[in-house]
């Protein structure tokens, strides 16, 4: 959303009246711009340009939570423990599985509904009222609310299965080969308001003539897609999809109240993992390095599929 | 969209939108479903989607077992002071990142962006030392300072939108007129805004209210504890019986942000289309 907005503010407006009055206004401009920035600017590098900058600087200490020796400089020290760290690095798997398993059948199926909603349908209100649901809870109760479906004998979900004659169901959130699937599809469904709200934006931005022009000309729904729809959404699709993954993989809550990182550490993103060397055994900086790692890997990544996207749409 | 649907195609259409009202409606009918249920009905091995005795008991139960109205005050507090703190203080800097192209400007937008992506880890270590040094762990105070630099980056993103949407002609006709730039500002941009300024401190408000890993880590004791913390206790003892409280206590945490979301709703996705348009 940010991503697509920051295009949104090239261009526009100069400032106003700047051609005149240039000696005496600029002064005063910009000794009035500065008072209209501190209360913002402050607080945003105090508490949070300065925090991010001291974390990386804990990633080089060997800095713990209630130790009286002081904290020192360890060098890299904690980054050549990361890399034998077997366990970091599965979790580091898991988020990534994590991250495209909930990106990309997100982003299909909310392009779909956006695509349903921008048509003129008559349960449509229903729809987009329904779709805002997931976007305005509270992570936990989202958590809470599919414990509830996936309760393995009080569930909605194993009745239906019971139901429907195909079988007993199973214990969805603590078998090994169940969990991280279960805890996928409610990621997948807690993110998509805001995938198709962004992607139904796009879509309205969509010149309607073209649609016209092409459907005279005799194209069909996918073509009419795949030539004028998909063309006129792709900076949008590009740029929500990136934050997506990003979100995805840095989440915490929805999994923490799901499985907790259970079982056997299936579900257990990079967060809970950074989470619990942070807070449940006081490793400050060996979790900040954790940090650090997760930082600069999912930049190369995205940096890759930017690029990759990018010169996709020069080739056209 | 005016273009002539064939029959087939519109029932396949309605057959998709219905999948798509089931999947995204029946965890929350659960949700509801479960929380006025009497406990021999939860603890049915075949449990139906209308309870045949609804019950309120889950209700009082829950309040039993944890301090809901003192956590639920904690929350209202925590989410008021960031949301109105976050747009007040976020409005002067989204006004002059509207309207002013400076490398500050660039700057700022550039943070916003960049915040979105960085694991909270990186961030909440540091804030915890911090906060701890100044004696503001396990306050909510320390909290709420964290939620005001967290808001930020969407409350300027949403503001500067808003600004956007007043004509700097009005402006303009202002300055000719003789007025300094704070008068402008207060006098003629702030009442175009309000509404847009009233939608940001909501949403501030709702994401305040819904966040859970700040409060988990800064706050320690039961009683400073905001509701999302205080929900996850319910799933401490894995029995049958904890199933109702639990869904009663989550039902009713969501409603306030519900509510909001449902006034404010029309504005977030309006301004996300209005800026789609005009670019």
């Amino acid at each position: 959303m940010t991503l697509a907005n920051a295009t949104v503010q090239s261009g526009r407006h100069g400032p106003p009246g700047s051609p005149r009055g240039k000696q005496s206004g600029q002064i005063n401009r910009n000794a009035g711009t500065w008072f209209l920035v501190l209360p913002a600017l402050i607080p945003i590098l105090v508490l949070s340009v300065g925090p991010l900058l001291y974390g990386i600087a804990l990633a080089f200490t060997d800095s713990q939570s209630g130790r009286t020796r002081s904290t020192q400089w360890v060098g890299v020290l904690n980054f050549q423990d990361l890399l034998h760290d077997g366990l970091f690095w599965e979790s580091f798997r898991i988020g990534l599985f994590w991250a495209v398993g909930v990106t990309v059948p997100q982003f299909v199926l909310a392009l779909g509904l956006a695509l349903l909603l921008n048509e003129n349908l008559r349960m449509r209100w229903l729809a987009r009222a329904l779709a805002i649901i997931p976007w305005a809870m509270p992570e936990v109760v989202v958590g809470i609310m599919w414990r509830l479906v996936y309760n393995p004998d009080a569930g909605i979900l194993n009745e239906t299965i019971r139901d429907l004659g195909l079988g007993d169901g199973r214990d969805w959130l603590t078998g090994l080969a169940t969990a991280l699937p279960a805890v996928i599809v409610v990621g997948i469904w807690a993110g998509m308001p805001q995938t198709t709200v962004a992607l139904l934006a796009g879509l309205q931005n969509t010149p309607h003539e073209l649609h016209e022009a092409a459907a005279l000309d005799g194209a069909g729904a996918w073509r009419r897609f795949r030539t004028v729809t998909w063309p006129a959404l792709r900076p949008v699709a590009l740029s929500i999809t990136a934050l997506n993954f990003i979100w995805n993989f840095n989440s915490f809550a929805l999994v923490y109240v799901l499985t907790n990182g259970g079982p056997g550490g299936r579900t257990r993103l990079p967060m809970l993992f950074a989470y619990e060397e942070a807070f449940r055994y006081g490793q400050f900086g060996y979790a900040a390095a954790m940090g650090c790692v997760m930082v600069a890997v999912i930049s190369v990544i995205l940096a890759v599929y930017l690029a990759g996207r990018l010169r996709g749409g020069e080739d056209r | 969209m005016s273009l002539r649907t064939s029959r087939p195609a519109r029932a396949g259409q309605y057959a998709a939108l219905l999948c798509y009202l089931v999947f995204l409606a029946f965890p929350f009918l659960w949700l509801i479903s479960t929380a006025f249920k009497p406990a021999p009905e939860l603890g049915s091995l075949h449990p139906t989607w209308i309870p045949e005795n609804p019950t309120l008991d889950n209700f009082r139960q829950a309040f039993d077992e944890q301090p809901l109205l003192r956590a639920a005050g904690n929350s209202l507090i925590a989410a008021l002071s960031a949301g109105v703190i976050a747009v007040v203080i976020a409005t002067p800097m989204a006004y002059v990142m509207a309207r002013h192209r400076s490398r500050l400007s660039t700057a700022a937008t550039g943070w916003v962006v960049v915040s979105q992506a960085f694991p909270f880890v990186l961030l909440i270590i540091p804030l915890f030392l911090v906060l701890k040094y100044l004696h503001l762990i396990n306050s909510l105070w320390g909290l709420i300072m964290v939620y005001v630099v967290w808001s930020l980056p969407f409350a300027l993103w949403m503001l500067v939108g808003y600004v956007r949407a007043v004509p700097p002609e009005l402006e303009e006709a202002a300055a000719v007129d003789g007025a300094d730039r704070l008068r402008i500002l207060v006098s003629v941009t702030a009442p175009l805004l309000a509404p847009g300024i009233v939608a940001t401190a909501l949403f501030a408000f709702i994401t305040a209210w819904n966040e859970f890993f700040f409060a988990l880590v800064l706050l320690k004791t039961p009683e400073k504890q905001t509701l999302p913390v205080v929900l996850t206790h319910f799933l401490g003892a894995e029995g049958a019986s904890d199933l109702g409280p639990l869904a009663a206590a989550a039902f009713l945490a969501t409603l306030p942000s519900l509510v909001l979301f449902a006034v404010i709703q029309r504005r977030i996705t309006g301004g996300m289309l209005a800026g789609a348009v005009k670019s």
